[in-house]
């Protein structure tokens, strides 16, 4: 294995400790772990050199995993279900890998891959994903939630109204959370371990003495969250006790720390099966507690990489049931366990630290994954050695992701946050998140050049967009139709999301991961956007070429004849790249102005998972050119084969986009042959953290990496067995390169990659 | 200036991430010139220097500690007054500044470029013999690339070399003592890179209407690849395959 070479160490901090308390502060008397964190981490400066392999008993364990993987993969996607018991914190007996072998324990359910239902989300989806696989749930179960249960879908349908529904099925929203759960709350796991449960529960019942009257709608729902809370902590020790792990005290040592930490993970995931189902930011609060048993001579290198091993082995293992439809929006079974990594404190120095080291050398220890969603927070002040191992794990695995440390610290105010979903910051226990899919600008822009009609079917989607006439489109007009346009559109779209968390809130609220957040949170509600890269173009086109609609009999628009050639986003070219930029302003300008449940403050994203596919699908021809059913590019990416000026200027383009204006994260995606990085591993490395470096000082805020040829690719296609850990980046995330569909196969493999000579 | 185009996240032309100008025209026809359409010194598309200094600002922050602007080709020293002023522009934003040439051009344009302006110099060697200069070039005396890399040396400023490895051509072990021996006491000298003779370039001969007079000429095998590192370590700081 290539060893970075050293780096002079600048701004050393050896704390050369006698056997090492904790030291103690205002994390003694309050709920505060980032108080724990910032008083007693150590941070690394040195390179990867000290790091070890797998143990035996890891790599035993991991054998039996890779097996089950295979027969999951072979058993067309799921391995086992369990028909009976409803999964909760607490339902499932424990379950076992390998019991003798596993220094984690702990596992979703009393079988590795076994899945559990969750139907409170929505049982229609349970049936159907149970269906698929030819299982129908229990009796018990069946006449449960179609008698006397009612869940979170239900609730969304018997409140949406027909515009709503509309937009839904014609494709302007795709992939609400109405009829699965939302996720994108991320509990502070390190709580259970830091506080052990007796005291978060002491905490919370502090709490609910003082919520007081008058008892307005907020303070009822409040007191009643937090009692459910209170519950969901007390089945976390029950579900202790079937491992025999107390986790009503704090855990003691390097191994219970870990252990307590996945425990409250496990609880969230055997409770919830949102789409995303962050981690948080565990990696240097371990830390802490496997430093002090390092120093104390309890153990080695050699069992401090094993518990890391091990839990990132578990969080491989999660599952959650899926109907197949799920797959368009998100593909690969994505289960989004984000752990943030690196960053620096508020206060100059460094977050990193040798266990932050340690959960990267996972993607060796254990070979490359999707999960966990590894996002490594940059910063320019990362000591060298960190970010080139960064770089070096990036192009070895194309697993990990790259966000923006610098802006997102200082523009949001937290310095301990972890990435909820993809790419957005979350303050971790002291603000959730609403998750909100996304809207289809591009079509948005359609229905301004259809009068407010939809290109495919004609319905009238929104009123007072005035019909355009004349041979050529007039930008100008265009433009004030597409601003009456993103102001109807916001406004359904707000009211479904208002309708949906309304919802989930009271037929499947996350309690377990509430409890592990202060009592009353900021909430963000996180809406987002997909076409981005069309829009931009398609402004261009008809403001810098001259764009002929072709309309059928009934007077849609249904092609663009284009005269003369225009700027394309993605070449660094200010003429295009202010109408994304613009794009992204006026639509979350939109959004700001209405009212949001529960006082949320709105944020968006320029994302969109796997389902810039199926929102292609869904969307007529453009006046870029594009045509219909062709898919969009991913995120905030540019057009495909557009970006014609290379990967920089591809990258300056997308860092035009203003994260005032979408702070729920810009997703980029950037692939490139091994290469055209460098010609040696080293050069690559160096190349690949100046890029990184580059990129962010431009206020860019998220960038996944791909170093692979397309041959690589092409070959996985013929042969998928012969690539069962084959990860690629896409949109926020990563995924199993042979668990996409072979369209998504081949949209990624069409994408740009950046590999001119 | 006269510019074929522009490579904006240029790896393999000098140290870091540059942002690589091919220049158009060249007095030399290489056998192998894998650019051959850079070659006719009327082509290529006329560029506002202010606009390549725009574009190489836009790029600065992806520099880091290493990369910048390298002026590639065709042979950029044919129009060494342009450059003298596009150099000095990038001089003053604070960019790396290098130039990838033959040593076949010398005026006092050249001279001013070099001394002032040009951080890093990458002189290819073409052969040590002059009539394997001839053959490979088309054209005459080797000297005067060598009395380049004197002037280079005398300035004291950085330069690389660079050598195209052809199996039977430029690979004999013979060859390869000569040019380490010219070159062993140049202080200047930081590496020497060689660049494995491929045929990528052959396409676009054809679409020149041109006759590719190398084709029995093959690529290098690992081991032949090697042997030449081995070679070469004996007299240089640094020997990289590129």
């Amino acid at each position: 294995m290539y060893k970075i070479r050293d780096h002079i160490i600048v701004n050393k901090e050896v704390k050369k400790m006698e056997l090492k308390q904790f030291k103690n502060s205002v994390w003694n008397d309050a709920i505060d772990v980032r108080d724990f964190v910032i008083n007693n981490v150590t941070p690394y400066y040195g390179n990867d050199e000290f790091l070890v392999g797998p143990s035996e008993r890891t790599k035993k364990l991991w054998d039996v995993c890779l097996e089950a993987s295979k027969e999951e993969r072979q058993n067309n996607g799921v391995r086992s279900v369990d028909t009976e018991i409803i999964s909760g914190i607490s339902n499932f007996e424990a379950g076992y890998i390998d019991k003798e072998n596993e220094v984690i324990v702990g596992l979703q359910t009393d079988e590795l891959l076994k899945r559990a239902m969750k139907p409170f989300g929505g049982f229609k989806v349970v049936q159907k994903a149970l269906q698929e696989h030819g299982l129908v749930p229990s009796n018990t179960v069946t006449e449960l939630f179609s008698k006397y249960v009612k869940s979170h879908n239900d609730g969304v349908f018997s409140a949406y109204n027909d515009e709503i529904k509309k937009f839904r099925s014609l494709g302007l929203l795709t992939g609400l959370p109405d009829n699965y759960a939302r996720g994108r709350i991320i509990g502070d796991y390190r709580r259970v371990a830091l506080y052990g449960i007796d005291r978060l529960i002491e905490a919370k019942k502090e709490d609910f003495a003082g919520i007081e009257g008058p008892m307005s709608d907020a303070v009822i729902r409040l007191r009643e969250e937090v009692s459910e809370q209170i519950k969901a902590l007390k089945d976390m020790i029950e579900m202790g006790k079937k491992y025999d792990l107390d986790l009503s005290r704090p855990a003691q040592n390097a191994q219970e720390a870990v252990q307590w930490t996945y425990m409250a993970y496990l609880a969230a995931v055997k409770e919830q099966d949102g789409a995303a189902m962050s981690l948080g930011n565990v990696s240097s609060f371990l830390d802490i507690f496997i430093e002090k048993d390092l120093e104390a001579g309890v153990i080695t290198e050699v069992e401090a990489q094993e518990y890391i091993d091990q839990f990132v082995m578990k969080l491989r293992m999660v599952r959650h049931l899926r109907m197949g439809a799920y797959e368009e929006i998100f593909a690969g079974d994505p289960t989004w366990v984000t752990e943030a990594i690196g960053g620096m404190f508020s206060d100059g120095r460094t977050k990193v630290t040798k266990t932050s080291f340690r959960f990267l050398n996972t993607l060796y220890n254990l070979g490359a994954s999707p999960e966990p969603n590894i996002t490594i927070l940059w910063s320019n002040s990362l000591p060298q050695n960190f970010k080139n191992y960064c770089s070096k794990v990036a192009i070895d695995t194309s697993s990990i992701q790259f966000e923006n440390d610098d802006m997102m610290r200082t523009m949001r105010g937290s310095d301990d946050y972890g990435i909820a979903c993809c790419v957005s910051y979350q303050a971790l226990g002291k603000q959730i998140q609403f998750f909100g899919a996304r809207t289809n600008l591009a079509k948005t822009l359609l229905l301004a050049i259809n009068g407010g009609r939809c290109e495919n079917t004609g319905t009238q989607m929104v009123e007072g967009v005035e019909p355009l006439e004349g041979e050529y489109l007039d930008f100008d007009k265009v433009m004030a139709n597409y601003k009456v346009a993103m102001k109807e559109v916001a406004r359904v779209y707000n009211d479904s999301m208002n309708i949906i968390h309304y919802m989930h809130d009271k037929y499947y609220y996350e309690k377990a991961q509430m409890a592990l957040i202060d009592t009353n949170p900021d909430i963000n509600i996180a809406y987002g956007v997909a076409g981005l890269s069309i829009v931009a173009d398609s402004l261009s086109a008809i403001k810098y070429a001259k764009v002929k609609p072709v309309r059928n009999e009934q007077g849609l628009t249904i092609d663009f004849e284009i005269e003369g050639d225009f700027p394309k986003y993605g070449n660094d070219d200010d003429r295009v790249d202010i109408f994304a930029h613009d794009a992204v302003e006026d639509f979350n300008n939109e959004l700001k102005a209405l009212p949001v449940y529960k006082n949320a403050e709105p944020t968006m994203s320029v994302l969109t998972i796997t389902s810039n596919v199926v929102y292609g699908k869904k969307t007529g021809a453009t006046p870029d050119g594009r045509a219909k059913g062709v898919p969009f590019a991913p995120g905030a990416n540019p057009m495909h084969g557009r970006d014609t000026h290379g990967a920089i200027a591809s990258l300056n383009s997308v860092a035009k986009i203003d994260y005032k204006d979408s702070q729920d994260g810009i997703s980029n995606t950037f692939s490139i042959v091994p290469k055209s990085l460098g010609a040696s591993e080293e050069d690559r490395i160096s190349n690949l953290s100046a890029t990184l470096d580059g990129y962010f000082s431009r206020n860019a805020q998220h960038l996944n990496v791909n170093v692979l040829n397309k041959e690589t690719l092409l070959d996985a296609m013929e042969n998928p067995e012969e690539y069962p850990q084959l990860t690629i980046r896409v949109s926020g995330y990563a995924v199993n390169f042979i668990r996409l569909t072979k369209e998504q196969q081949m949209e990624v493999i069409t994408r740009s990659f950046h590999d001119s000579m | 200036m006269r510019v074929h185009s522009v490579e904006s996240f240029g790896t393999h032309d000098g140290p870091g991430i540059r942002m690589v100008v091919f220049l158009q025209g060249c007095k030399l026809k290489c056998l192998y010139c894998h650019n051959p359409d850079t070659i006719d010194t009327h082509g290529g598309k006329e560029y506002p220097i202010e606009s390549l200094v725009k574009r190489a600002v836009n790029m600065k922050s992806y520099f880091g500690e290493f990369g910048g602007v390298t002026v590639s080709g065709g042979e950029p020293l044919l129009q060494s007054k342009e450059l003298v002023h596009f150099f000095q522009r990038l001089k003053e934003e604070g960019i790396h500044t290098n130039v990838d040439t033959n040593g076949r051009v010398f005026n006092h344009f050249t001279e001013e470029l070099l001394d002032k302006y040009t951080d890093l110099v990458m002189l290819d060697i073409k052969h040590m013999h002059e009539d394997g200069y001839q053959m490979l070039t088309g054209q005459k005396n080797k000297e005067t690339t060598f009395n380049f890399a004197k002037h280079r040396e005398a300035s004291g400023k950085a330069m690389w070399l660079r050598y195209v490895l052809i199996p039977g051509i430029t690979n004999t072990p013979e060859l390869l003592h000569e040019m380490g021996n010219y070159f062993k006491d140049y202080k200047t000298i930081e590496k020497i890179e060689i660049q494995p003779y491929h045929k990528l370039g052959i396409h676009k001969w054809e679409a020149l209407g041109w006759e590719y007079k190398l084709n029995d000429a093959r690529e290098n095998t690992e081991e032949e690849l090697e042997s030449a590192v081995e070679i070469l370590k004996n007299y240089f700081k640094e020997v990289k395959l590129n």
